[in-house]
């Protein structure tokens, strides 16, 4: 990890932990007025709890130009993204995709190049207007299972090395569930006070933040159940694709769909209406390329749902399982990965709050 | 020089929570109303950003405030810190206002939470600004914006004409250009003058130079200065501020909260020349916060030096700024610039005189006292003996002046015995009028809100 960003964070903490006026904000404050030192993996769990909800900043008597020159939320973020490129495995590509939307779009462009080029040399000869028909069950899983499992043991590998550097215990289910409720919520851009967080309009709370995030949160996860349950309903009950609409993985994936499309272009145009300098100025074209390539998987998905019974299905589902190619793909090295690693910091949170 | 014509009936002059609860109050009541705040938008709000809390009366559980605090033990607690010097009537006005307040700060903006770890003795008496008082200030000009006010940045007003019982025009300065113009009426609630040393200088004398600001550089006292010239009513006595001791290395203005010590009932105090002068232990450190303002102020080049050993360290809420530390008390000594020989002889005395400390108490008064020495520290006395040890620099830091405005229940000025008809005053430029000396921690939000909104009320109804 950089030494001069943990630093920095370092320096900002120490004032913050003689002021105290933010404590009421979020789980930040608490967490880190438990110290008087900070070490390097104190430093890197404040970073991670933290949501960047920026009242911290607004509020602050200290920002520039105060000789204290404090800017909390871009410090952490300089910090968690750090921390991110340097968990990750392999680490060289996280470095070139955290930081980098043009990388994040050329690697999408070469996945949908691929599923185009293997559903193109596999799918002559066939006819009927079918998913399966354009592209072979068989090869879908064979190119999808690796694209889900791969990412996912390479998080698993990140957090690993996350939760020794926080100095992390055991996990148990109270754990867990605070974590859940707390991510549920989201309530660390509530303020404290419940009326939301700053960001999109200097120190004005608002809860389009909040309310953005948790409509890409739920619209993935119902998404994600979707894919979950056509899966099962595949190999255990041998009901294929496509399905009608009053199935399970409809019923849960046009309204997963919904709202993560709506909330990917909120937080799109949201996040350019903030100030970049609250968060890691570095990050930020990695970060909005991310919330692209999110409400691309969306609304290809649906559009593939509207249009599937046209010609234009076949295009519709190249582009649409190319952008999931690349979404899974690049998971552990893009701004997906916060999720996970906001997660963990929440569970080690937890721990410091609950009675052991 | 030609009066500009502007859009508004009453002028507010300052921006902090006086001013924004006066031009709030005004422009609810119709009233067009133009903010002239001297700093920049970064550093607006004057003294109140560094604030974070509202002491506040309340007869049963209100907002964040636990059981009661009423009038009769509000004003006793007034008349403690102050040693009397306090004008009944206007504080017993601001007392009585505050509980209607605090829905009131809530309906515009503000929103509180419990005490914040350290300060759990003010749970029942202050309510806690949720991010501190910069963040008040931040919802307050949110509200008055929606409320139609103008506000202009680094605009310093520079003088009221005054027309007999009336003020005709005002300067200002705006971006190097001075501008005149003549509203209804005016509100002046732009703080004290303890930002400019020199004038300090000329009142406590020469070792002001010395002293910290802990607020805004912004209050000069400018306007202040510029009606008590033409003869406007004062109050407060011209040559006292308010002093706390605080880390000698903060900024020279604008340290704030951060730059508070609470180390000093644990260690001992010593002035340059390594000579203990005061009893580090007489009272909890909320208590004695204020007078060591003073004490550092009297000692040599205004400056004392307070050491601890490693026992001590955890004990109090961490600082800033690091502790300067060294292994031995010379090595110390040597790092602080003190005379090594003199400090070791100051604790060894000190030690020596250190009977049982079994009965250390660091949270409430415990009587573990030195014996035979002289000063006495009578509580909290135990050596200065397990390495490392470490020192802070003290120095004094100005919190405010008293000197001000001269207000009636209304906060209207007067000249002569004639209140002025179109002139009003409101926060830290008339708190003289009710603080005579002394401080209660949440006090100032309290006379800042309270007449900030009689004097935009009144404002409004002159200029309406």
């Amino acid at each position: 990890m950089q030494i001069d960003l943990i630093q920095e964070a370092r320096r900002q903490a120490e004032i913050c932990n003689a002021c105290r006026y933010c404590e009421g904000y979020c789980a930040v404050f608490p967490s880190l007025q438990d110290n008087r030192i900070f070490s390097d993996g104190d430093i890197t769990q404040l970073a991670n709890l933290c949501h960047n909800c920026r009242g911290c900043y607004y509020a602050c008597q200290y920002t520039a130009p105060h000789e204290f020159d404090l800017n909390l939320p871009k410090a952490l973020a300089d910090v968690r993204q750090d921390s991110w490129e340097t968990f990750a495995y392999p680490q060289a590509i996280a470095r070139t995709f955290q930081r980098n939307g043009m990388m994040i779009a050329f690697a999408s462009v070469l996945a949908f190049a691929l599923v185009f080029v293997v559903a193109n040399w596999l799918g002559r000869g066939r006819d009927g207007n079918a998913f399966y028909a354009v592209m072979s069950h068989g090869m879908m899983v064979a190119i999808f299972a690796p694209a889900f499992l791969l990412p996912l043991a390479s998080l698993g590998v990140g957090l690993r090395r996350y939760w020794r550097v926080v100095g992390g215990e055991r996990v148990t289910s109270a754990h867990i569930l605070s974590a859940i409720k707390s991510a549920g919520e989201m309530r660390n851009l509530a303020g404290g006070h419940g009326d939301g967080c700053n960001f999109e309009d200097e120190d004005r709370f608002t809860q389009a933040r909040r309310v953005a995030h948790q409509l890409v949160l739920y619209g993935f996860l119902l998404c994600f159940a979707s894919t979950s349950a056509g899966t099962l309903m595949h190999y255990l009950l041998g009901i294929h694709a496509p399905y009608t609409f009053w199935s399970l993985p409809k019923l849960l994936g046009v309204p997963g769909g919904i709202l993560l499309a709506f909330g990917a272009v909120w937080m799109f145009v949201l996040k350019r209406r903030g100030d970049r300098h609250l968060g890691s100025v570095s990050a930020w074209s990695g970060e909005v390329a991310f919330i692209v390539l999110l409400g691309f998987v969306a609304i290809s998905g649906l559009a593939l749902y509207a249009f599937g019974a046209t010609p234009l299905m076949p295009p519709l589902l190249y582009l649409h399982l190319g952008a999931v190619l690349s979404f899974f793909l690049l998971t552990p090295f893009s701004k997906m990965a916060h999720g996970f690693y906001r997660f963990a910091a929440l569970v080690r949170d937890a721990q410091r709050k609950l009675p052991q | 020089m030609p009066i500009d014509h502007v859009a508004c009936d009453i002028v507010v002059i300052g921006g902090g929570n006086a001013a924004l609860c006066a031009a709030m109050t005004a422009a609810e009541a119709g009233a067009r109303v133009l903010i002239l705040e001297a700093a920049p938008k970064p550093y607006r709000g004057g003294n109140s950003r560094h604030t974070r809390n509202f002491r506040c009366m309340h007869t049963g559980p209100l907002g964040p405030l636990i059981d009661d605090y009423g009038e009769d033990e509000y004003f006793t607690d007034l008349m403690t810190v102050t040693d009397g010097k306090t004008d009944e009537a206007l504080a017993r006005l601001a007392i009585r206002t505050s509980e209607s307040c605090l829905p009131w700060m809530e309906e515009h903006g503000v929103r509180f939470q419990p005490p914040l770890s350290g300060t759990l003795s003010l749970a029942r008496t202050n309510a806690f600004f949720r991010g501190g008082g910069k963040s008040l200030v931040n919802a307050y000009y949110r509200t008055a914006d929606q409320l139609g006010v103008d506000v202009l940045y680094e605009a310093s007003v520079t003088h009221l004409e005054l027309d007999e019982d009336h003020v005709s025009f005002l300067d200002y300065v705006h971006e190097g250009e001075t501008h005149r113009i003549a509203p209804k009426a005016v509100v002046v609630a732009s703080g004290g003058f303890q930002a400019d040393t020199d004038w300090l200088a000329r009142a406590w004398g020469p070792a002001a130079k010395n002293f910290l600001i802990r607020g805004t550089p912004y209050n000069r006292g400018v306007v202040l200065a510029d009606l008590l010239d033409q003869d406007v009513e004062q109050v407060g006595d011209p040559t006292q501020c308010h002093a706390v001791a605080i880390d000698g290395r903060a900024p020279k203005f604008d340290g704030g909260i951060v730059t508070r010590l609470d180390c000093v009932p644990f260690s001992i105090v010593v002035n340059k020349n390594a000579q203990r002068f005061y009893d580090e232990g007489e009272d909890v450190w909320p208590k004695r916060y204020a007078i060591w303002g003073r004490l550092v102020a009297d000692q040599p080049d205004q400056v004392g030096f307070a050491i601890i050993d490693a026992k001590s360290l955890d004990l109090f809420m961490p600082s800033v700024f690091p502790p300067i530390k060294a292994d031995t008390l010379v090595e110390l000594a040597t790092k602080m610039g003190l005379p090594p020989e003199q400090l070791q002889h100051t604790v060894e005395a000190f030690n020596a005189s250190c009977g049982d400390t079994s009965g250390f108490r660091p949270t409430e008064l415990d009587g573990v006292s030195t014996s035979g020495l002289k000063p006495a520290k009578t509580n909290w006395a135990r050596p200065i003996s397990e390495p490392p040890f470490y020192g802070y620099s003290l120095r004094t830091g100005v919190t405010f002046t008293y000197l001000g405005l001269k207000v009636d229940t209304n906060a209207q000025c007067s000249i002569g015995n004639r209140p002025i008809a179109n002139l009003w005053a409101a926060g830290e430029t008339m708190a003289g009028s009710i603080l005579g000396q002394g401080y209660l921690a949440g006090f100032g939000m309290t006379i800042g809100t309270v007449f900030g909104r009689i004097a935009g009320r009144e404002a409004a109804r002159y200029a309406n």
